[in-house]
């Protein structure tokens, strides 16, 4: 890419990253949630991979890596529905206490879903971006 | 009228799927029914002068209830972009697999080739 | 107010579409299918439900990223539309028949901008307005449902979110196909 790119990425970056990670985390206080800010995560290192090529993301952020996320943190999810079940009654109940309202440490369990699916949205767009254009370029590079 | 229009959205989207012969269109005309169905459920649950259904501080809750708007078809259409989303990612990567195959993306084109 | 911009932006969604569907060259029309999207999001916004908007700007973009990381610097524009005439016309004609019926399906629904949730006996939306705060703690009603009251539907969306990423990974493999490996399903059969 261009440097007026390159550089412009450079400098707001980070503040995707950071709108992304306070859409997620006050998703319960404001509009928002894990799924948007997953996705505003996701866009970040989708900005640095079209501004700065491949090979520089995969030092960050890798396609293996992206994986494990996305797994782990469907798992983590799961976990937090069996603690439901182990200190709460039933599955996925809100066993924590609902705290103080419009702080970020009220509503119990809903800000650790938030943030346990707003890793997974975010690795698992990643990857499918990365799928999609990585197809790409090894079809380019030369046919089999 | 608005709900009028807006099935004249979603059949546009399905004059795309049923007429074009470009996979692309068809991916679009796709998309464009589904943005469709998603206005046309939070159309039907607005009313008149209400408000977003988030509370802040200091507000009383009986006065919240009779404003909010109704909040459950919002959650059905979080839920339904999300997995639109997920559908168009697999269907562009069906249409980028048949290209590569077939080099094109002509419908037809794909049907002659394929005997 | 609000009825007239809804109808101002159902307008320019549907001239958008049609824009993005009749289009030759591709990329200005998947620059029109965002122009829709984002009158999807302002509507949203004016129909009072702010966290949609958020997510359906945010979907937008992904989608406009993936068209055109998927179409660009393909050879797409030399498919010629429309020869069969006599196909296209029964379509057209079918599509206004079903418009026009479906018109009269319109006048059964709701009036716009009534109240309709409060007629319903039973219905679960007044008890999350009411108690969703005391309950859960969280002021943002849409959130309690998603995350406390309804959170199946969440699980769902998230194995399906995983389903697809899998999907894609394996429609888009370049291994495994076409070259009668043994781990591809051609040279497991063959070897058999």
């Amino acid at each position: 890419m261009s440097p007026i790119v390159q550089t412009v990425t450079r400098w707001i970056n980070s503040f995707i990253f950071i709108f992304g990670l306070y859409v997620m985390l006050y998703g319960h206080v404001t509009p928002g949630g894990g799924f948007p800010g997953g996705v505003i995560i996701a866009c970040s290192f989708i900005l640095i991979t079209l501004a700065a090529g491949k090979e520089f993301t995969f030092r960050l952020f890798s396609l293996k890596q992206a994986s494990v996320v996305d797994s782990l943190s469907i798992l983590l999810f799961l976990i937090i529905g069996f603690l439901g079940m182990v200190f709460g009654n039933y599955f996925f109940a809100n066993f924590l206490p609902p705290g103080e309202a419009f702080r970020l440490q009220s509503g119990g369990t809903i800000v650790f879903s938030n943030v346990v699916i707003g890793f997974k949205v975010s690795a698992a767009i990643f990857a499918m971006f990365l799928y999609l254009s990585l197809f790409r370029l090894e079809e380019g590079a030369g046919e089999e | 009228m608005i709900y009028g229009l807006c099935l004249l959205l979603f059949l546009i989207g399905f004059y795309g799927v049923v007429v074009k012969r470009n996979l692309i269109k068809i991916i679009m005309g796709l998309i464009v029914m589904e943005y469709a169905v998603h206005l046309f459920i939070v159309l039907v649950s607005y009313q008149r002068g209400g408000i977003v259904p988030i509370l802040e501080e200091g507000q009383k809750i009986g006065e919240f209830v009779g404003l909010a708007v109704d909040p459950l078809p919002q959650v059905l259409v979080l839920t339904a972009i999300v997995i639109n989303f997920g559908i168009t990612a697999l269907v562009v990567a069906l249409a980028v697999r048949l290209y590569e195959k077939y080099g094109t993306f002509d419908v037809g084109e794909i049907r002659r080739l394929r005997g | 107010m609000t009825p007239y911009i809804i109808i101002i932006l159902l307008i320019f969604m549907i001239i958008a579409a049609l824009v993005a569907l009749e289009t030759r060259d591709t990329l200005a029309a998947v620059v029109a299918l965002a122009a829709v999207g984002i009158g999807t999001s302002i509507a949203f916004l004016f129909l009072g439900a702010p966290d949609l908007a958020i997510t359906q700007v945010v979907v937008e973009v992904l989608v406009l990223l993936i068209l055109i990381r998927a179409t660009i610097s393909r050879d797409v524009t030399t498919i010629q539309e429309g020869k069969p005439q006599f196909g296209m016309t029964i379509a057209v004609s079918s599509l206004l028949i079903l418009f026009l019926f479906s018109l009269h399906m319109v006048e059964v629904l709701p009036v716009f901008g009534l109240r309709a949730h409060t007629g319903l006996a039973g219905n679960p939306s007044l008890h999350y307005l009411g108690e969703a705060l005391a309950e859960t703690g969280a002021a943002n009603v849409v959130t309690a449902i998603l995350l406390d009251y309804r959170v199946f539907d969440t699980i769902g969306e998230v194995t399906v979110l995983f389903v697809a990423l899998i999907g894609v990974w394996t429609v888009l493999r370049k291994k495994g196909r076409l070259r009668g490996d043994s781990d591809s399903v051609e040279g497991m059969v063959k070897k058999s």
